[in-house]
């Protein structure tokens, strides 16, 4: 599967003040699939991520769009592109109903007059076409369980038919099956055919959906892998730096000291 | 695939009668009151003075309150839109009294049109609302401090337009009189009011419902319709019977209900109007999606102020004129008692303007009941503040059950 890239970042860089947030960053984003976009604190996955949505401008590098350059300044530019963003905090209101934060500032209007029917049609469609499951779309958002919101949340992003979805962190702070939910909805977005890009600190999420993960360290690139037939290992040493880090040496540690303590138990 | 099953927490209606109540003890066990407490009270209020009183629902009476609640009614659709930002707006009762002083002076003194001299009064308002709005929405300074500014400063600006003179009489012939004074005397007008008000509300229901049931949407039963009609119909034709029988339709009623329906209809139905639900419920939120959230609260402000210029006329209606003190006193927590009684929250992004009706209702009920008892206006404060106190404790205790029923 290697369909063209629907967006290309080419060394892209990003500084601020005297942080030099991004050096040199390439990225491909291909339709169809989920890339995962993984690192650690700091390694400037969020300024990436801003930098496409168009809320952080680039410095120097290019951003291609279906093969073509173009200059992605403002969040209005990226939205234009077909490039929707699902932040962290989801960004809905919880006075307005399912329907009202749907279509939050695009509002389907008939003769100048919110157009209340077409808009829970549409709504009621987009959730079906989703498979996500709401008994009514004409309750208010507050009344929705944390994965409702995450999924409303996306589905929102997906009024506006972009062709590329960013989704920042969307399984923190979400339980074990609300994030089953979320999973589900990233895969029926990469059936849809859409290219997503997943940023999150959970491995066992971006081993369950991604198709490839993007790692950066330090605001460089570090290594782009396919999920199929690559370690565990091998992602976190690429996030981490080195083989012998942290995690690797706690592992050790724990299994070593597991070895000991049956050694112990088992004096034959 | 496996669907996820449906959240128990999120009830679907069920059909039919039962349907509504589930509904409804599922909305008083979630915290989400509204307008309930507001309509309960009015007729506990109503029994009582009827009661100790034996006068207070006479025709005369009735009708009398339908014309005091114009003025501040008028104002108070003002500040449910403030309150619905989650802002507040203290100078409207400085406003009105500025707007009132301005069309006293320009109409009475300078001898201008009454309707130029009305518009310009109103204008005035609007410029107000403009600054309040400039610094809250573009400087970023909080409402609250803005508009106590103002709150100060144009009943400043009021005693210095009205000059050498204390009072300034309305003129007998004055447009501004017939504001209050002023009633559509031919019964017919009440109950064709009565029929339009209804129809109108009818029609909209059963042309909503064909294009749900077009669309594929769940509909209303025809149950439903019939009963809401019905209900719409009770309360319109009875008030209509209660005004023809003392002096017909009052023209302060007609206009407050125009405005009342021109809030309802931006609200519910212009993207306008959701955008300032949008902004009150979460400003970053509406900003994201685009929303211009500096306009939508610099123009709330404005429509507010402008309201209380309009609501301010009527006062001096009421008073017979306009004063230097005229706006001062408890007008400004009465407008802003109204709007939180009626059912809107402090809080932002929670209520409708038929609050504004209702809270002023319950207010000047209260004011002509204890009136009708001979009690002193003292007695009267402290009345209207354990309401205010008692309204804002439901508002407040709503919002946490909400939240612990995982409504936030």
């Amino acid at each position: 599967m290697t369909a063209a890239p629907v967006l290309e970042l080419r060394g892209v860089s990003k500084r601020f003040g005297a942080v030099q947030a991004l050096t040199d960053v390439d990225l491909e984003i291909r339709p169809g699939e989920v890339t995962a976009l993984v690192g650690d604190n700091g390694a400037g996955k969020s300024t990436l991520v801003k930098t496409i949505a168009g809320v952080h401008p680039i410095d120097s590098g290019a951003i291609h769009f279906r093969g073509e350059p173009v200059r992605i300044a403002r969040p209005h530019d990226a939205q234009e592109l077909g490039i929707a963003t699902v932040y962290q905090d989801l960004a809905l209101c919880d006075n307005l109903d399912v329907v009202a934060n749907l279509f939050l500032g695009r509002e389907i209007r008939r003769h100048t007059m919110l157009d209340h029917v077409t808009m829970e049609q549409r709504s009621r469609e987009l959730l079906d076409t989703l498979s996500i499951r709401i008994p009514s779309v004409r309750i208010p958002v507050a009344s929705l369980s944390g994965g409702q919101r995450q999924v409303v949340a996306i589905a929102r992003a997906l009024v506006g038919e972009p062709e590329v979805v960013i989704l920042d962190e969307p399984t923190a702070a979400l339980g074990v099956e609300q994030t089953a939910q979320v999973l589900d909805l990233v895969e029926r977005l990469r059936e849809r055919g859409l290219a997503v890009i997943l940023i999150s600190h959970n491995m066992a999420d971006v081993q369950a959906v991604a198709d490839r993960v993007a790692v950066l360290r330090l605001g460089r690139n570090n290594g782009v892998f396919p999920v199929a037939g690559t370690s565990h290992e091998t992602i976190i040493a690429a996030i981490t730096g080195a083989a012998d880090n942290a995690v690797s040496r706690r592992r050790d540690r724990i299994s070593k000291a597991g070895d000991e303590e049956r050694e112990q138990e088992d004096p034959s | 695939m496996t669907q996820p099953a449906p959240d128990p927490r999120l009830l679907v209606r069920e059909r039919g009668l039962a349907g509504y109540v589930t509904e409804f003890r599922r909305r008083i066990a979630g915290g989400e009151l509204g307008s309930l407490p507001v309509v309960v009270g009015l007729i506990i209020i109503a029994i009582v003075f009827e009661a100790q009183t034996g006068t207070f629902l006479t025709p005369g009476n009735l009708s009398n309150i339908s014309v005091y609640i114009a003025g501040p009614g008028i104002m108070a659709v003002g500040i449910v839109l403030v309150l619905l930002l989650g802002e507040i707006d203290l100078s409207v009762g400085s406003v009105a009294g500025l707007s009132a002083a301005l069309w006293a002076v320009l109409s009475v003194n300078q001898g201008y049109h009454d309707l130029l001299a009305i518009g310009l009064a109103i204008v005035a308002g609007a410029a107000v609302g403009l600054i309040h709005g400039f610094f809250f929405a573009k400087i970023g300074v909080p409402a609250f401090v803005v508009t106590l500014a103002g709150f100060l400063g144009w009943s400043g600006l009021q005693i210095w337009v009205m000059g050498n003179e204390g009072t300034i009489n309305i003129p007998r012939d004055s447009l501004v009189r017939d504001f209050t004074t002023y009633y559509f005397s031919d019964i017919a007008f009440a109950y064709g009011l009565a029929a339009l008000i209804t129809a109108g509300y009818v029609l909209a229901l059963l042309r909503t419902e064909r294009r749900r049931e077009r669309a594929a949407l769940a509909t209303r039963p025809v149950t439903e319709i019939v009963l809401r009609g019905a209900l719409v119909a009770l309360v319109a034709f009875t008030v209509a019977y209660t005004l023809n029988q003392h002096r017909g339709l009052p023209l302060a009623l007609v206009i407050f209900l125009g405005v009342l329906f021109a809030g309802h209809f931006v609200l519910r139905h212009t993207p306008y109007g959701r955008q300032i639900y949008a902004v009150g419920g979460n400003a970053e939120a509406a900003r994201r999606a685009g929303i211009n959230v500096a306009r939508v609260r610099l123009t709330v402000f404005v429509i507010a102020s402008s309201l209380a210029a309009l609501g301010g006329l009527f006062w001096a209606a009421q008073a017979g004129g306009a004063s230097k003190s005229l706006g001062s006193g408890n007008l400004l927590m009465n407008v802003i008692a109204a709007a939180v009684i009626g059912g809107t929250s402090l809080f932002g992004g929670r209520g409708w303007v038929w609050s504004a009706l209702l809270g002023t209702l319950v207010i000047q009920s209260i004011t002509t009941g204890l009136n009708l008892l001979g009690m002193a206006a003292e007695i009267q404060y402290m009345i209207t503040g354990a309401v205010l106190l008692l309204a804002v404790v439901l508002d407040s205790v709503s919002r946490r059950t909400q939240r612990t029923a995982g409504r936030t």
